[in-house]
């Protein structure tokens, strides 16, 4: 009966072809990197009590670190050329 | 009693051509939509005769002419999806509709789904350009030179609230709501009001309160009367105040909140009146006012702030679903608006994982901390339109999800399902399953219609004027019996 629903994963083997041409898979790049992610956060079970003021450094060092990478990667991928690029981008009235 | 939500969005796409001299948005919009390939792949129309964007809601037909392409310009520019979206040139602009949904949740699935649909063609037309040539597309508002283009919403609404009781609490509800649905943008687009930064892409177009027009003179509630449905009993409402929104979040506030204050307007819950002297001056102040302490003037000459107004209106909301049973999606976006509306009365920042215009601002803060940049550098300008840039590798709102800096409310296998599949509980589902399997004899589509063409030459349309009708439940097992469309029509006794 159900012969002529055709599955969506056999369609387009043009897609497909572009997925693995692609450094970076759609969307499957984002399921990696979190994983990555918390793997890097995960390492803070064992501290000892009492050093409450210590972990807080720990936690704002480890917020900072994150921050860092975030801004690393901006500044990886921000256009070059910001002000002709801004400068350049002009639509028409839509809608 | 409320009708049940229908809904869906209308997005225009901000497009361009880099190192591309001879860069013509218009053949770039039918490249890209031509670019995306679904298979089956049929030559279907857009039906036109099913279209009257002309007709007001306040009672009387506005004259102009209506657009009516010829076939092979109507083939290049429309197409229909087997998830039952409409993906199509509007103007200068790739635009995607989203299939007809029911809750918040579904809306942003399928919203999101577009955006892989539009990035997907992106790279596909990107093949065909010549080298060096780069086409990236942005899901914005605004170009920051003057020129907007729009992210509309869609909700049914029952024909017998009149209009003018949809309009009275509309006017301050969208000229506030921006507060926690706002896109954020760098800059001013008048030179009378300059900022740094302000909460909504849209607001500063806006210049009237109530009116047809959506391309000049823009009016806050916005007045089509197309109800691409049976127009004894319902009505469309086409909201186009909002921005385009990346926060899966915000999107699903925006969408999920709206639906409730409309189903309120309907059953008559909206019981403090909440008019403002001016809603077009009120919409540009609160998109200025990042510190949300504004006073705005009342029509009864007393002063609220934009936030004071919003929790007015979850205030009624809370009254009115108190005695009244919410499904579990209503029940997690009246928590989350709660949320939202008292961290904003604390510090608008704590909403820097939720809230476009805040994750952004914080994204921009902190890059020009890093860089010792100012707010009118440019590279804060890229940092604004790149936010919105549609590569899951360079646009920085996928850039911050992936780092797991944003709230996520659905995941990426219910978007990718969403890709090829109709929801299954509106006249979407009818739509996107006749395209699938009965693709080579679809002859035309309209939201409200589709049409079969055979051999013989003589084309059948099926009405659907009932959006809560063609559902899984409804067709599917017709559907299953029908091999063609031909015994499609024969077993549907037409």
């Amino acid at each position: 009966m159900a012969t002529f629903i055709r599955d969506p994963k056999t369609l387009g083997t043009h897609r497909q072809v572009d997925a693995q041409a692609d450094p970076m898979p759609f969307y499957l790049a984002a399921g990696e990197q979190k994983q990555k992610n918390k793997g890097g956060g995960g390492d803070d079970g064992d501290g000892e009590k009492g050093e409450g003021g210590q972990k807080l450094a720990e936690k704002g060092d480890e917020l900072k670190e994150e921050m860092d990478e975030l801004l690393d990667e901006i500044d990886n991928v921000l256009e070059e050329n910001a002000e002709e690029f801004v400068k350049n981008y002009v639509q028409r009235g839509g809608e | 009693m409320a009708i049940p939500t229908v809904m869906g969005t209308e997005i225009e796409f901000g497009i361009m051509v880099k190192n591309d001299p001879d860069f013509d948005p218009i053949s770039s919009c039918v490249l890209i939509v031509n670019a995306y390939r679904e298979e089956p792949d049929g030559k279907i129309l857009w039906d036109y005769d099913q279209e009257n964007p002309l007709a007001d809601a306040r009672g009387f037909q506005v004259e102009g002419e209506k657009y009516t392409p010829n076939q092979q310009e109507n083939i290049a520019r429309n197409k229909t999806l087997i998830n039952g979206a409409r993906y199509y040139v509007d103007h200068a602009h790739p635009e995607y509709s989203c299939p007809e949904v029911t809750n918040a949740r579904d809306l942003v699935i399928h919203e999101k789904a577009g955006e892989r649909v539009i990035e997907i063609s992106r790279r596909e037309a990107n093949n065909l350009l010549p080298d060096g040539a780069q086409m990236l597309i942005y899901k914005n508002n605004s170009d920051r030179k003057g020129n907007s283009y729009g992210c509309h919403e869609n909700y049914l609404m029952d024909r017998r609230t009149s209009f003018k009781k949809i309009v009275e609490p509309l006017l301050p509800f969208f000229s506030t709501r921006q507060i926690w649905c706002g896109a954020g943008k760098v800059g001013s687009e008048s030179r009378n009001h300059p900022c740094d930064y302000q909460i909504s892409q849209r607001a500063d177009f806006f210049e009237t309160e109530v009116a047809l027009d959506t391309m000049v003179k823009r009016p806050i509630v916005n007045t089509r009367d197309e109800p691409h449905a049976d127009r004894e009993k319902y009505r469309r409402l086409h909201v186009i105040v909002g921005d385009s929104n990346m926060s899966e979040y915000t999107i699903y506030l925006r969408n999920g909140v709206t639906a409730l204050i409309l189903s309120m307007i309907e059953d008559g819950a909206i019981s403090k009146d909440l008019t403002l002297r001016d809603p077009v001056r009120t919409i540009r102040a609160v998109s200025h006012d990042l510190s949300l302490a504004h006073e705005l003037t009342m029509d009864d000459g007393s002063a609220r702030t934009a936030l004071e107004i919003q929790s007015d209106f979850l205030e009624m909301a809370l009254a009115y679903t108190s005695s009244r049973s919410l499904d579990p999606v209503q029940k997690d976006v009246l928590q989350k608006w709660q949320e939202v509306i008292e961290a904003l009365g604390r510090d608008p920042m704590e909403l820097d994982t939720k809230i476009d215009w805040i994750i952004k601002k914080r994204l921009i803060e902190r890059y020009m901390g890093r860089k010792n940049l100012a707010w009118d550098d440019s590279q804060v300008q890229m940092l604004d339109l790149q936010y919105h840039d549609s590569r899951p590798d360079k646009g920085l709102y996928h850039v911050l999800e992936r780092q797991g800096k944003v709230e996520r409310i659905v995941t990426d296998d219910e978007i990718q399902h969403a890709l090829y599949n109709p929801p299954r509980d509106t006249r979407a589902f009818f739509r996107g399953e006749c395209l699938r399997r009965y693709s080579t004899e679809v002859f035309g589509v309209n939201w409200d219609s589709i049409s079969f063409g055979f051999e013989d030459d003589s084309v059948k349309r099926i009405m659907m004027a009932e959006p809560l009708k063609g559902t899984s439940e409804f067709v599917e097992e017709l559907l299953e019996r029908s091999e063609t469309a031909a015994e499609l029509l024969e077993n549907m006794g037409t």
